[in-house]
Order: structure tokens, then sequence, then C-alpha cells
């Protein structure tokens, strides 16, 4: 049996009284591919923001292989493998591809290395390598503003890479794509799923049906349900809070 | 794999190529303004533009600071007062200083009888010249610290830096004991190795140390700007939470890049201070740490040479201007930075490389460049919005 690489025990979250995340509990298996959906305000990217340092569970824990995520800042979690692709895709506009995933790339992240280290060639390769991958050769060295969208989540997602992390979180990698981008970044995430842990939070239930194997459902900051696509999509709890009405001839 | 690995390599030849050409080119301009630029000035009988240009270019110094923190990284800092009177008030206290032994004049009309004690390193000129950079720096690390790692950014942080301004005005300026108050502290008057620091002589040499220094400056940004940590300079400007989740600190980098820039305005106020002949409080005033960005603005944010250009010129047209018609120049500073802000907001550099160049190329019978992406210029929903826009 494989180690859990992400466990999250009794998390809850709460904003001035209101529970953004009550309770929950999750794992994950490392070299797991995990599709989590919910309705909105189920509490999915505030899962994401806990994982991730930017907000301070209430009570509960959260353990990245066995330690403690609790009071340590984002950088310190980054370090530790955890990467992060955003909603609307962040990459530096004023940088180009390369620039972009050199920073990511860089292997000492501290100001008196990345003031004197210069890149070294096994991350010169690293970065070409990744460009590759992504389909960005040939527009390495423009400005990233001038990328389109879909160029750019693909811009995020090799950036993730570079940073060589154990566990991916995703976060909605195809809103505002179209159907050929959509299944582009489906492709890109099943190979990465090969070598990385992954988390992808999805909307578009056409992309959870290419990537999914295993499917968590979140609804008002707990886990309603857990399994295969098609075990989830037949619960009948899951029907009634993900489509918002019961299904026909139910009662 | 090895015709990928020749590629790095041959790039590498040709940006080491096209730096030196660029340095030689650097070099050359110094050399220029260090030896063409005073035996010029006084052909057209005007030797005390000399000193003028001198002092202009400390502030491109200063402006090479502000541009490094400003235009690179982001950060608006209106403080920029403080630490170049700092380095100034360094200098004109050693200077004050010699010859040894006896206390400066000021102390005596108000009955001081010994030097305080936080003057007394300042006897020894290596001190005096590492505090110029040093203190300034420390003071701009420490202030840094306190407010980035409380991630006060943007706005907050320039009515902080500023409101850090006012305190180090008015302590300045009220103590009459301790560094004679609203006067300031003279320097054309005392002596630098023997000789009058206002002498010609003396004047020369600070002239001369000024180019070398500003050069140093240029070359120590270009350095920062180019590398790694450049790029991540500009990463924190675009996104600084996303430098996070990347695994970097922003913390120390911010902290790093305002104790730098400090340091530059501490050694452009220390040079000012001999080439004017006086520090007082009034260089740490609201509207001269404003003008600094002024300077940056006009030139061109995040470009170096943007920002020398447009410390010299606009104080060239601000000493001119203000010969011409006295009442006039602070209109046209504020009409300047309307204009910069609506029309140029890249600066004057900012639009030679853009529309500055296309005008250039109709001008000659070429082509524009294509500015858009193509595939956006082809995309048929981009052009039919665009359309719409224009009716």
């Amino acid at each position: 049996m494989s180690d859990k690489i992400l466990e999250i025990e009794n998390l809850t979250v709460s904003f001035e009284g209101f529970k953004a995340l009550n309770q929950l509990n999750f794992n994950m298996d490392t070299g797991e591919l995990r599709v989590i959906i919910g309705p909105n305000g189920a509490g999915k990217t505030t899962f994401l923001d806990v994982i991730t340092g930017k907000v301070q569970p209430t009570t509960g824990r959260a353990l990245f292989k066995g330690k403690n995520l609790r009071s340590r800042s984002e950088h310190h979690i980054s370090r530790l493998g955890i990467g992060r692709k955003f909603q609307t895709p962040r990459v530096y506009l004023q940088l180009t591809p390369r620039e972009n995933l050199d920073l990511s790339c860089n292997r000492h992240k501290n100001v008196v290395a990345t003031l004197l280290g210069r890149p070294s060639k096994a991350e010169h390769r690293t970065v070409a390598g990744l460009l590759e991958t992504i389909g960005l050769t040939t527009k390495a060295d423009i400005p990233a503003a001038l990328l389109s969208h879909g160029e750019k989540q693909r811009l995020e997602i090799g950036m993730l890479v570079a940073q060589s992390p154990d566990l991916l979180l995703v976060d909605e990698p195809v809103a505002g794509l179209t159907d050929e981008e959509t299944e582009n970044v489906g492709n890109l995430l099943l190979t990465l799923a090969e070598s990385h842990s992954i988390i992808v939070i999805e909307h578009d239930m056409e992309f959870v049906r290419q990537i999914a194997r295993q499917v968590t459902v979140l609804h008002q900051g707990s886990v309603l349900c857990e399994g295969s696509m098609d075990e989830v999509q037949n619960n009948p709890q899951v029907i009634e809070v993900y489509l918002g009405q019961p299904e026909e001839g139910d009662g | 794999m090895i015709t990928d690995y020749s590629a790095v390599k041959s790039s590498s030849t040709m940006r080491r190529r096209s730096l030196l050409i660029e340095g030689a080119i650097v070099v050359a301009i110094a050399l220029l303004i260090l030896f063409g630029a005073p035996i010029l000035l006084t052909a057209i009988g005007q030797e005390f533009r000399i000193n003028m240009l001198g002092r202009f270019m400390t502030l491109a110094i200063a402006a090479l600071g502000v541009d490094l923190i400003w235009g690179y990284t982001g950060m608006l800092s209106l403080g920029h007062g403080i630490f170049f009177s700092l380095g100034g008030y360094a200098l004109a206290m050693f200077l004050q200083l010699q010859p040894e032994g006896e206390l400066p004049e000021f102390f005596t009309l108000y009955g001081v009888t010994e030097l305080p004690w936080f003057w007394q390193p300042f006897h020894s000129l290596p001190f005096t010249l590492a505090a110029l950079v040093c203190i300034p720096a420390l003071i701009a690390a420490l202030l840094g610290y306190l407010v980035f790692r409380n991630r006060i950014r943007g706005v907050y942080f320039s009515i902080l830096t500023q409101a850090s301004l006012i305190v180090f005005f008015n302590f300045f300026n009220s103590q009459q004991k301790l560094i004679n108050g609203t006067n300031g502290l003279k320097t054309d008057t005392t002596k630098i190795f023997g000789v009058y620091a206002g002498s010609d002589q003396v004047q020369s040499v600070f002239y001369a140390l000024t180019v070398i220094l500003l050069l140093l400056a240029y070359m120590l940004c270009r350095w920062l700007t180019s590398g790694r940590i450049g790029k991540l300079l500009v990463a924190i400007r675009d996104d600084e939470s996303r430098v996070r989740f990347s695994g970097y600190d922003p913390t120390g980098f911010k902290v790093l890049v305002f104790a730098v820039s400090a340091g530059l305005a501490g050694i452009a106020g220390a040079l000012y201070t001999v080439q004017s002949g006086i520090i007082s409080p009034k260089t740490m005033d609201i509207a001269f740490s404003i003008e600094m960005v002024i300077w940056v603005a006009v030139g061109g944010r995040a470009s170096l040479v943007g920002a020398i250009l447009g410390a010299l010129t606009v104080n060239f047209a601000k000493s001119i201007l203000s010969e011409q018609f006295p009442e006039i120049w602070l209109f046209f500073q504020g009409a300047l930075f309307l204009v910069v802000v609506t029309v140029l907001p890249g600066g004057f550099v900012g639009w030679l490389r853009t529309e500055g160049q296309d005008l250039f190329r109709s001008l000659i019978g070429r082509p524009r460049r294509v500015m858009t992406y193509p595939s956006l210029a082809e995309d048929p929903e981009v052009e039919y919005e665009r359309q719409n826009l224009r009716n």
C-alpha cells in the first residue's frame, strides 16, 4: 500500500462565524489523480487555500507527507513540494515564458543564491524540455502578456511542474477554454499524473469525465461522497445537491 | 540534445559580445562626460554649468535607486529624501570636523562645548565613507523589513515612507544643538586635505568622482536587473502572491532592493552636498522626494538609461526655465508630470521603444512593426470586437 501524501483531519475554517469548511476529512494516496467537484460555495477554493497556507485552519489539521502544514507560510509550503495553479491564469505578464519557467525552476530560492547563482545547464535543459511539453517553444521569448488565454493556462501548469512538486493543486484549469484547448489541458494533466499526485477542482463535467478516476464531492464545507465517476453520478444525494433538484420520478 | 546544447552556447557568446559592446559604449559616454563636457562648457563660456552637471549627475544616481525600487519592483517610495539627506549629513559632518580637534562653529553658538557622542566616529574618513552608504541602507532595511514582513504594500507603503520622511524632517529641523537644525551644515568653507571644499580643485575632483560613481551605480543596477534576481523583481511587481506560491519569500528581496536603493541615495546625497556647498533639512521636503519620482517617470520606468536621462533633463529644464521665468517652473513641472502620466505612461524611453520606433520607421518609409501577437490580429472575434469598439 502506498503512503498517504495528504491527510486532512476534522478541518474547520470559519470566517467570522461562517464555516467555509466544516469538519472535513480527506485523504489521498501518493500518485493519485483526484478530482474535486461541488456546487458554488462548497468550499473548494478554501480547501486549496488551507493546504497552500493562504488561510489558517480554525480547528483540525492538514498533513502533507506526515508534516503538519499549520503556521507555515506559503513559500515554505511550496518548497515542501506543493504547487498550486490558480483559477485565472497567473503568470508574470512582463516576463517571457522562458523567464517564467526559469524562476519557478530555480532550486535555491533564497536571496543570496538568486542574486549570485546562475541558471545551471540542467536547468536550461529542463526549461527547454518544459517549453516543448506545453507547446510554447516558438513563443518562448515574447512577453507572456501576448499569449492567449489557453497558452497562459498551459504556461502556468508548466511553471508548476518546473517547481517539481510532489503534489499539484489545479483550480479550474479549463475555465474559459475552447473544446480543443480543454482536451489539450486534459491530456497534459493525464501525462503529469504519471509522475505526480494531482488534485483538480473542476466544474466542467465533460472534462471531469475525461480525466477522473476518483472523484470527491464537496458540499457545504464537508465531503458528501467519494468514488468513481459513475458511482458519484448515480448517487441520489449528489444529484440532489449538485443539480439543485431531485431527479424525475424520485419520490 | 547536442544541437540544443550548441545553440545555448552560441547564444551565450552572442550575449557576451553584445554585453561587451554595451560596456564599451557606456564607458565611452562616461569618458566623454568626464573630459569632454568641462572643455566644451568652458569653451562656450558656461563654466558654471559644469558644477550644475555634476550636481545633476548625483541626482541621477538617486534616480537609479528610485527606478530600482519603483520601476522594477513596483514599490513607490516617497521617502528617498531621508536617505539622500543622511548621506549628505554624514559627509558634511566629516568636513565640519576638519581640521582635527576643533569644534564646528555652530555648536558654540548654541553653547555646546563637547561634540555629541554619535558624531565622534565622523572624525575618521573611512568610517564616514562607509556610514554614508550603510546608515541609509540599514535604516531602509530595518524599515523595509518591518513593513514588508507584515505584507504592507502599494499605496500603504508609499504613505508610510512619506510619514517617515516627515518624522525625519521634523527631527533634523528642530535639533539645533545636534545638527544645526534648519540652517543645515555648510561645506564650502570647510577644508578637505587642507584645501577648501568650495575651491575649483576640490570641485573638479568631485565632478570626476560623480561621473565614476554614476558609472558604477549604473553597472550595479544593470547587473542586478539583468540576472535572475532582476526577473524576480519584475515578477514581484507583476504578481507578488504568485511569487510566494512559487516558493520565494518576497520579503528578503524587497528588503534588499530597498536597502540598495537607499544606499545609492546616500551616495548621491553626499556627492550633492559637497557640490552645492550645503545640506539642510530642505532635502527632506516632501516635494523633493516626489521630484525624484517625477525624474524616473519622465525618463521611463524600468529603464536605467531613462532614470539617468530623466534626472538630467528635468533638472536642466528646471534651472534654465527658472533662470528665464522664475515663477513658471512649478507650473511647468506639474504639466510635465501630467503629460507623462496621460500621454507617455512609459516615459520618454518607453515611448522611444514603442511609438517612437514606429514614427521613425514611417518617416523612412518602412512598415510599422506588428505590435500584437499575430494570431490575435487574425482572430475574427478580436477583429470584430475592435471594429465595434471603434464605432
